[in-house]
């Protein structure tokens, strides 16, 4: 097994582990770390799939602009008690279930022949920071346009619903 | 490059995981969390894909659009959360039934 296998399979593992773990967690604190150390491990399985520009962003993304959202949130709706917030499960039957049943569903068609799989090249992707810039503004200049208006509107639309002023022109 | 079911293993345990997580947590921020992971297994699928087609990146440039929209799902979703969480006093979505008193 080489050293790249070696860390391909070691940052799985960290992703598939967190992402169980976060079922069982009760606490919310707890639960927003191992959220972040499913995607940071995420970010290095991307690297490892030849898309650096994502695993960049998601980094930049997900450990600088979430985590502190998220923290932000838990701290804004939770009492100050001095002990921790704990959780409670429920319908833990039926969703255990449903995602026991999706899960093997799911696996069950990936262990199948995939058609799509077997005729593909194997040499390696060429694509790097240069090509997805030229892509984003060449062909995909509208996609890029719309997400600037769609992140400016949620912007706004976030700090009007969560701000504490009232209106005044009723 | 790895062999490709591989990814897709981990990205349908991911998305059974948010859908468990947004299923039976009793907190909406938890329920956000399992959200994010459902949205991630579905860029770990398309990146995956991407490595099958060496001379094009359009399932990259897709994975990106998928973040910008996850962003913004996250802060309108924690404002959502923060503004019901003063008005009704509870985390627990099953008890917020109705949108006005």
């Amino acid at each position: 097994m080489s050293i790249s296998a070696l860390v391909f399979y070691f940052f799985e593992f960290i992703a598939a582990g967190s992402a169980v773990a976060l079922i069982f967690v009760r606490n919310v604190f707890y639960g927003a770390l191992l959220l972040i150390a499913c995607l940071l491990a995420l970010a290095a399985i991307y690297v490892l799939a030849f898309a650096e520009f994502i695993a960049v962003t998601q980094i930049l993304v997900y450990a600088g602009g979430i985590l502190v959202l998220i923290l932000f949130g838990i701290m804004l709706t939770t009492k100050i008690s001095g002990k921790p917030l704990m959780v409670e499960h429920q319908y833990i039957f039926s969703g255990v279930t449903i995602g026991i049943a999706f899960l093997s569903l799911l696996i069950y068609f990936f262990s199948q022949e995939l058609s799509f799989v077997t005729h593909a090249s194997q040499q390696r992707v060429v694509a790097n920071v240069n090509s997805i810039g030229l892509a984003i503004m060449t062909d995909f200049v509208l996609p890029f346009e719309i997400a600037g208006i769609l992140l400016l509107i949620a912007l706004i639309g976030a700090a009007v619903t969560a701000s504490t002023a009232k209106s005044t022109n009723t | 490059m790895f062999p490709i079911t591989h990814y897709l293993f981990l990205g349908a345990l991911l998305f059974c995981s948010g859908l468990v997580v947004v299923i039976i947590k009793k907190n909406m921020i938890l329920v956000l969390l399992g959200i994010e992971l459902m949205l991630n297994a579905s860029n770990l699928n398309l990146v995956a894909f991407n490595q099958l087609y060496p001379n094009s990146i359009q399932g990259q440039i897709f994975a990106l659009f998928v973040i910008v929209v996850a962003v913004c799902e996250a802060a309108v979703g924690l404002a959502i959360v923060i503004s019901v969480y003063k008005y009704f006093q509870t985390p627990v979505p099953d008890e917020i039934s109705e949108l006005k008193e």
